[in-house]
């Protein structure tokens, strides 16, 4: 049994989002530090506001300040903060009801330990420095045991309004690829191409998955394929890809070899692109250092028959 | 109408699970998934063919993989063409299209399969991507923040206190010793806060693992089955995403999907909650009205085995194999998703009486 291959992975993306008219309205206003709720119909105050009532599915738009002082309706102390959480020393997640609200809005409290943390307690906001419109605007609430805040700017008023968010979102991964796939890529480390059978319909499959998607039984019968094969079909790749020095155009194919029943694909060298054709026989071309072939060349074997390979397309 | 008619009676006909552990890396989904599906096609004598309807529930971005549900459909043998769908949630919600399916009487057979590997990322911080993107992932709030700001509400609320949650905790992982599937058996350490009020032993453990239930309509069920765990009613709702919106306290969609599956009728002997902390299980106990009577979580429940997207499944498939094998006559089986509870999936099920 070989040992587990293990690889970083990194998923990463800036989700860009438009806001709706009163998420543009409270994010605009926590810019300005100030800080909009939304009335229902029924008379409650919802902060951090919504498009629509959560109990009625209405569509809401009645904005109102709240104050930004509030009381803590629930708390966690957060001994080890993780990346990307308002505060990198410890802190308590709470809710807070902001004064003249009637929900509350999750965010992070700074204080000194778990034993200055209580429900029933009041904070104000502290707000970053450089805002942007977003809710970390709000760096985090702080201990307050002074007057209800008093709002002057009306946030109806404020010009150049936030009108969508860009999210960044960042996960960390171990990749592992399995049993079939490991026993796959140690052998091409020794520059051999070993897929697998299916114990059922026979076939082999390059590279192996561990099940055959036809029978869904395991497959586990090694069979090296290869290292000649057909070309089944291919395209001529015209436009340059981001980050990849190959010249334009070049023939990017579906390729059988020699003993399996699923076509890989590869790039074609060694012919101009304009040459390629269904039937070519090729072989792997290696690269001192690479885990995998570069490219596939011909072999200068006449072309293959059209029905040893139809199946194959 | 969310109980099943009469003329269309659907059970549950057999249930596999893998062994859950903390990783499975020597793996890919495909390969831990596979045997499970095995066995439960075995279970029933059915072949892949025989299936009229396959639905799966799993998510990409627990192990990072893009489209990894279509690879783990290399597992059930798609060929030809079959009739299939998937729900990028817990496969409690796959069971419950499948019941749809069935009902309409388009298909008499269904496999439902789920499976999550959370040893590849940082489920804490991958779940935060489920939240509200404008409001509450910015924050990144990890799993049991969330979770511990319930707590800490039960316990101002006096609902509940540490010794308790504790005692929460020991009584499914004594439970746990009798399944040999589940990751954590006997006793655990209550531990340090992971965070206050929460410690490590009020959460579940993380860990990778599949599971697959079989449904069956009518004769077909009795076919295939000795005693078919019935479907009496299935219900699942939802409450709004803003955390601060809802009592955390309570579950009203866990007491509403309850009342709408039937579950007030009559007195079940034993529950399957799918409480991944030790807090939820006393917000639950109380949203069912669950007596002293009924067997909580015989199988240790989701303190002791928690693989993402396959748990809330595997409570109906551990409520479902109690009925097969003669030792529940109804049973209630509860599936949830999302923080703090958010949504609630519900289901009644009964065996003939003996």
């Amino acid at each position: 049994m070989s040992a587990v291959l293990k690889a970083p992975l990194v998923v990463e993306f800036p989700f860009t989002r438009s806001l709706g008219p009163v998420q543009s309205a409270f994010l605009t206003g926590l810019r300005e530090r100030v800080i909009l709720g939304v009335k229902t119909r029924d008379g409650r105050t919802l902060v951090p506001p919504v498009e629509y009532d959560p109990v009625t599915a209405e569509e809401i738009r009645d904005l109102v300040h709240v104050g930004l002082t509030g009381t803590v309706t629930t708390w966690a102390w957060n001994h080890r903060p993780r990346r990307g959480q308002p505060l990198d020393t410890p802190f308590a997640w709470v809710l807070v009801r902001l004064d003249g609200a009637d929900t509350a809005l999750l965010h992070a409290l700074d204080a000194p330990g778990p034993d200055a943390v209580h429900t029933g307690m009041r904070v104000r906001v502290r707000w970053a420095g450089e805002r942007t419109g977003a809710i970390t605007d709000i760096a985090c609430f702080e201990p307050y045991d002074g007057e209800v805040s008093t709002v002057t700017v009306h946030a109806g008023e404020i010009d150049d309004p936030v009108t969508g968010i860009v999210a960044a979102a960042r996960l960390d991964y171990t990749y592992s690829p399995g049993r079939a796939q490991t026993a796959y890529i140690h052998a091409l480390s020794g520059r051999r191409t070993v897929g697998e059978r299916c114990p059922s319909c026979r076939k082999v499959y390059v590279p192996p998955r561990g099940a055959c998607p036809t029978c869904g039984v395991a497959t586990s019968e090694q069979v090296e394929v290869g290292p000649r094969g057909t070309v089944t079909t291919f395209c001529i790749v015209n436009i340059k890809a981001k980050n990849l020095d190959i010249e334009v155009p070049y023939v990017y194919a579906h390729i059988a070899l020699d003993g399996a029943d699923l076509a890989l694909h590869g790039r074609i060298g060694g012919i101009p692109y304009d040459e390629v054709r269904m039937g070519l026989r090729v072989e792997p071309v290696w690269t001192e250092g690479s885990p995998y072939p570069d490219h596939y060349r011909p072999t200068g074997e006449p072309d293959a028959d059209y029905d040893t390979y139809k199946e194959l397309l | 109408m969310t109980s099943a008619p009469r003329d269309r009676e659907i059970a549950v006909v057999a249930f596999a699970q893998t062994d859950h552990r903390r990783t499975s890396e020597e793996l890919s989904e495909v390969e831990m998934l596979m045997p499970v599906l095995h066995e439960v096609l075995d279970r029933t004598g059915l072949k892949t063919a025989d299936i009229d309807f396959t639905c799966s529930g799993s998510s990409d971005y627990l192990a990072g993989r893009a489209f990894s549900f279509t690879l783990a459909l290399d597992g059930v043998g798609a060929w030809p063409p079959i009739s299939e769908s998937h729900v990028e949630m817990d496969g409690a919600w796959a069971l419950y299209e499948a019941w749809t399916k069935l009902l309409t009487g388009d298909a008499d057979t269904a496999l439902v399969y789920a499976y999550g590997k959370s040893s590849p990322g940082s489920v804490r911080d991958v779940l935060t991507r489920q939240l509200d993107p404008y409001y509450m992932a910015p924050l990144w709030p990890d799993s049991v923040a969330l979770a511990a700001l319930q707590a800490q509400a039960l316990i101002d609320a006096g609902d509940t206190d540490e010794p308790v949650l504790a005692a929460v905790a020991s009584r499914n992982r004594e439970a746990a010793t009798a399944n040999a599937h589940a990751q954590l058996r006997g006793p655990v350490p209550q531990g340090d806060y992971l965070v206050q009020p929460l410690r490590t032993g009020d959460c579940p453990p993380i860990g990778d693992g599949a599971a697959a239930v079989i449904l069956a309509a009518g004769d077909r069920a009795r076919d295939l089955c000795a005693r078919p765990a019935r479907i009496r009613g299935i219900d699942h709702r939802i409450e709004a995403h803003g955390l601060g919106v809802r009592d955390l306290t309570d579950s009203p969609s866990t007491r509403l999907a309850a009342e709408r599956a039937g579950v007030f009728e009559r007195p079940v002997d034993t529950a399957e909650l799918h409480a991944p902390f030790t807090a939820q299980e006393i917000v639950l106990r109380k949203a069912l009205r669950l007596g002293d009577g009924v067997v909580v979580n015989p199988s240790g429940g989701a303190l002791a085995a928690n693989p993402i997207m396959a748990a809330g499944l595997i409570r109906i498939g551990e409520a479902a194999a109690r009925i097969h094998h003669g030792r529940s006559d109804r049973a209630l089986a509860h599936a949830t998703s999302g923080p703090c509870l958010q949504q609630n999936l519900v289901a009644v099920l009964e065996g003939e009486l003996r």
